[in-house]
């Protein structure tokens, strides 16, 4: 299938500050697919270059084959759903959702037809001579969805679009937007920093990264579905914005399907076995805390090869002290906090290396801050990738 | 202090803007009613029911209304596309070019009179130009006593106006409200007529409103450009009053233009009331862009160019036109010290200066008493007698300075106040004028005064004057200067009231270059530019200073 949008190595910066530093990427037709980045990573910069409202310095946006730069913005057939929502203030809820239709220049009946199928869409219905300044956040944004996707838009971008509402509102409505989005059948272009939002939402997530300080505008880092995303992160960039605070530096020891080094055999069977279960290469990884098994990893390590290792939150169980065996560390817990359907721990292990970890409230019962514990990480929570470059 | 002396303070405290604006303001102004309803002590309505059938009144009433309103459009049409620059665009002399446009907005009348004469009249900058180069025998350029003269004049006064409340509200307008049109498939015309016009249009109708009303209330400009040819209701209510000293009959026009501008003021008022949709205001530094494209680059370099040659050239072709007294380039100005008609009685023009300056000195310190008075007053805002205090503000704001001279000319001369034979009268009416402006520079600060600040001191110890002096003072010092600096130029400049009510031997300045116009000759003319080139200086220093000192926006308007 050919991508309908194609970027590809947009560039941009304003004076003193660079914006874009070659982005790429595509979207198919009917994808869902997000920008996720920090504030000031450029992608809010680079859905305003592909709607038109700004144009890139160099390289290319087509749609469905052809350079749109020529085309302004408002003949590209774009819909755009901005942060705050942008709704007219002087009009009213119909008004706003018919600006669109106006501008193609519809037939009263039909304009009125299909503003009525759009506040449906939107569960709107009854809501056509409200003010917009009088209606809720929720209900704002709403009426912005229907506005942008009354005229049909061939793309819809959407920046930011749940970023002023309320955390409750939020999540309730990141799961209707998404409804909305694929019932319609529309392809879309999300922007948002908030990666629960973006997974929520998107069939794709791209994660872009920027290094301002160093003259580098906001490029992508790494793309994939949410799941991949969230499972392998590229590199400890993209596993430290997506949260991640378990990073332990290491050096490949041994590989699933060969044997490096001196081990012994029990060890080398459990590796066996949780390589053939989980049809995942595992790798064996000195670390300042001791060695691991990590049997989560995208790509291809080789033995001896430096490797940051993520730990992720929920790899972790605690046993009981003095337990001994593979991905058993022993520690010190520092501190736990009680949230509901886990405590949040931080552990202190050999070399100084502290984690900080997720333990079921199920599980056997903590001991008291300052006493001894053991963590077992369960080898298919623990990913392999290449450490940052210095 | 216990609470019962407080209130008593506080009540005599009130009697000191109240007593005030009773004896100088409302007095004179009942007189001017009773004067039209009443003249010789009986009802007799006859001076208004014949104002209906003067056909003077008739002509100065039409001229007046579409004079404004032709000055308003012409000023909306030059003014808008600067705001537009203003609002939306980044550029370096940003800052400068609009403190720049507001100079105009401060000068004097017979400074703006005497500039537009130095660059378009008859012995002007243009004209000798042209008559230079193409070898003609007489000017090629005749604004002079036509509307066209007074019509630039007008915009030229009050282009700052559309920048500072268009330009102003449009920095704030969020551009994604248009950017959001822009996708929806609107091409540029159509997203300005649809969005961005109407929720700019409470700002163009405030900015509309005010340019109307000044332009409604035009004297010197019209006195000096327009001859006496036209003649505004201001200029009618001055002609029947000295001139023909037909005071039923001005007071009748008076009081007509009162009622006029009341109406104007009421419907501004409420237009701003009214106006105010609730808008997302986003900061002014978050919706300017610098200009990238070619055609925003021309549009905001011919804005820019444009906006200096229409506020630079007629100031440049008055400060040109003082020096060119021939070999001495300083000769008007000496001139203007030196008797040449050996008469006894004849007082050099350059003593104007003395007066105008010890007219001035008063005039601060009488508005600023008064002004602070009032301002702390209507600031600790609780109290129904601030909310008296409010439209009594207001009503000098919206009373034409020739009103206010011919109400003085009818009551100061006679028991209970004879104080037409006193100079003192003079910087009264000067700090009427002014009493406005300083009350709005010093509120917006006073009232942004955290009153917790004040009840920490006091629980600190410090007595309430004490507090006032350690918390309020401080903070309100930076707006205290900007409000003097307002009275002093104000007074510098005022002419319509002065006219009236100056004595022969105490001119001022604005009424030695009003005499100097009106003579023939070279020298008069070249003495009227020396003096209005002075006059612009003092005034220019005094604006530099107010715009440094100006804290924020207050005191806008």
């Amino acid at each position: 299938m050919a991508p309908l949008l194609t970027v590809t190595d947009v560039s941009k910066s304003y004076p003193g500050l660079p914006v874009l530093k070659e982005a790429s990427f595509a979207v198919d037709p009917g994808e869902i697919v997000c920008l996720l980045g920090p504030s000031g990573c450029g992608k809010t910069t680079l859905l305003r270059i592909v709607a038109g409202l700004e144009t890139p310095d160099t390289g290319t946006v087509a749609f469905a084959g052809q350079d749109v730069h020529d085309i302004p913005v408002h003949r590209r057939k774009f819909g755009f759903m901005f942060q705050d929502y942008a709704l007219f203030p002087h009009k009213d809820v119909a008004a706003n959702v018919a600006f669109g239709l106006r501008m193609q220049g519809l037939p009263a009946p039909q304009i009125a037809e299909r503003v009525q199928e759009m506040l449906a869409l939107v569960a709107l219905d009854g809501y056509e001579q409200r003010r917009v300044v009088e209606l809720s956040g929720g209900e704002q944004q709403r009426v912005a969805l229907a506005r942008s996707l009354a005229p049909r838009p061939q793309l819809l971008m959407l920046d930011e679009p749940l970023g002023a509402l309320d955390r409750a509102l939020r999540e309730q409505l990141m799961n209707e937007l998404r409804t909305i989005l694929k019932r319609v059948g529309v392809t879309a272009l999300y922007v948002t920093h908030d990666q629960e939002e973006a997974f929520a939402v998107s069939d794709r997530v791209l994660i872009m990264r920027a290094q301002p300080e160093q003259g580098e505008g906001g490029w992508i880092e790494q793309e994939g579905t949410p799941s991949e995303v969230y499972r392998h992160p590229a590199t400890e960039y993209v596993a430290r914005f997506l949260g991640f605070r378990n990073l332990l530096r290491g050096t490949v020891v041994q590989l699933h399907d060969g044997v490096v080094g001196t081990l012994h055999d029990d060890v080398v069977e459990t590796l066996h076995a949780t390589s053939l279960q989980s049809a995942t290469p595992g790798y064996r990884v000195e670390t300042e805390a001791g060695t691991l098994v990590a049997a989560d990893s995208a790509g291809e390590f080789a033995a001896g090869e430096a490797v940051t290792v993520l730990v992720r939150p929920e790899a972790a169980d605690v046993r009981q002290p003095g337990e001994r065996g593979e991905n058993l560390l022993p520690g010190r817990l520092i501190s736990a906090s009680f949230r509901g359907s886990y405590y949040l721990i931080q552990t202190e292990h050999a070399g100084g290396v502290t984690l900080i970890c997720e333990a079921s409230t199920t599980d056997v019962e903590l001991p008291p801050a300052g006493d001894s514990l053991t963590l077992h990480l369960d080898p298919t929570a623990l990913t392999l990738m290449r450490p940052e470059a210095a | 202090m216990d609470r019962r002396s407080t209130a008593l303070g506080r009540g005599l405290l009130y009697l000191l803007p109240l007593g005030f604006l009773g004896v100088f303001f409302f007095y004179p102004l009942l007189a001017v009613v009773v004067q039209s309803f009443a003249p010789g002590g009986r009802l007799d309505l006859t001076p208004i029911a014949n104002l209906w059938r003067e056909p003077y009144f008739g002509r100065a009433l039409w001229f007046t209304t579409w004079q404004a309103t032709l000055s308003t459009a012409v000023t909306l049409a030059l003014g808008m596309p600067a705001a537009f620059v203003f609002a939306r665009y980044r550029f370096r002399g940003k800052t400068v070019l609009r403190a720049l446009t507001t100079i105009p907005f401060v000068l004097p009348a017979m400074v703006v009179a005497a500039a537009f004469t130095a660059l378009l009249g008859s012995r002007g900058w243009l004209n000798s130009l042209l008559m230079d180069w193409f070898e003609m025998a007489r000017a090629p350029v005749r604004l002079q006593q036509t509307i066209w003269l007074i019509l630039l004049a007008h915009a030229f006064y009050n282009t700052t106006v559309v920048v500072r409340i268009v330009g102003g509200f449009w920095s704030n307008l969020d551009p994604r409200l248009s950017e959001a049109a822009r996708v929806l498939g609107g091409n540029r015309a159509r997203v300005f007529f649809e969005i961005t016009l109407p929720l700019l249009l409470p700002a163009v109708a405030a900015a509309g409103l005010l340019i109307f009303l000044f332009c409604f209330t035009s004297f010197g400009v019209i006195l000096i450009l327009g001859g006496p040819r036209f003649a505004t209701l201001e200029v009618e209510i001055y002609r029947q009053a000295v001139a023909l000293f037909r005071l039923p009959e001005a007071s009748a026009i008076a009081l007509a233009q009162i009622v006029l501008t009341f109406v104007v003021m009421a419907i501004y008022t409420r237009a701003q009331a009214r106006s105010s949709l609730p808008l997302n205001m986003r900061p002014a530094a978050a919706t300017e862009v610098p200009p990238t494209t070619p055609a925003s680059k021309l549009f905001v370099a011919l804005t820019v160019a444009g906006l200096l040659l229409f506020l630079v050239s007629p100031l440049v072709s008055l400060a040109l036109r003082s020096l060119a007294g021939g070999d001495d380039p300083l000769r008007y100005f000496r001139e203007l010290f030196v008797n040449r008609t050996n008469s006894l009685f004849y007082v050099p023009p350059g003593l104007a200066i003395r007066n105008s300056v010890f007219f001035a000195l008063i005039t601060t310190a009488l508005a600023l008493t008064i002004g602070t008075v009032t301002a702390v007053l209507m600031s600790r805002g609780r109290a129904r007698g601030a909310a008296l205090l409010e439209p009594l503000v207001l009503l000098p704001l919206g009373t034409s300075a020739v009103t206010l001279g011919f109400g003085y000319l009818l009551t100061m001369g006679q028991p209970p106040l004879n104080l037409r034979a006193s100079p003192v009268l003079v910087p009264i009416a000067h700090t009427l004028v002014a009493f406005p402006f300083v009350v709005r520079t010093l509120l917006p600060v006073m009232r942004g005064i955290n009153p917790d600040w004040r009840e920490a001191a006091a629980v600190l110890g410090a007595s309430p004057w004490t507090a006032w002096r350690e918390v309020d003072l401080p903070i309100v010092g930076r707006a205290l200067l900007v409000a003097a600096l307002f009275a002093f130029t104000t007074s510098m400049g005022e002419f319509g009231a002065t006219l009236l009510i100056a004595r022969p031997e105490f001119p001022t300045m604005p009424l030695v270059i009003y005499r100097l116009l009106g003579q023939p000759g070279a020298l008069n003319y070249g003495q009227a530019m020396a003096m209005s080139t002075m006059l612009m200086l003092v005034c220019a220093v005094a604006f530099v200073l107010i715009e440094r000192f100006r804290v924020g926006q207050v005191g806008e308007f």
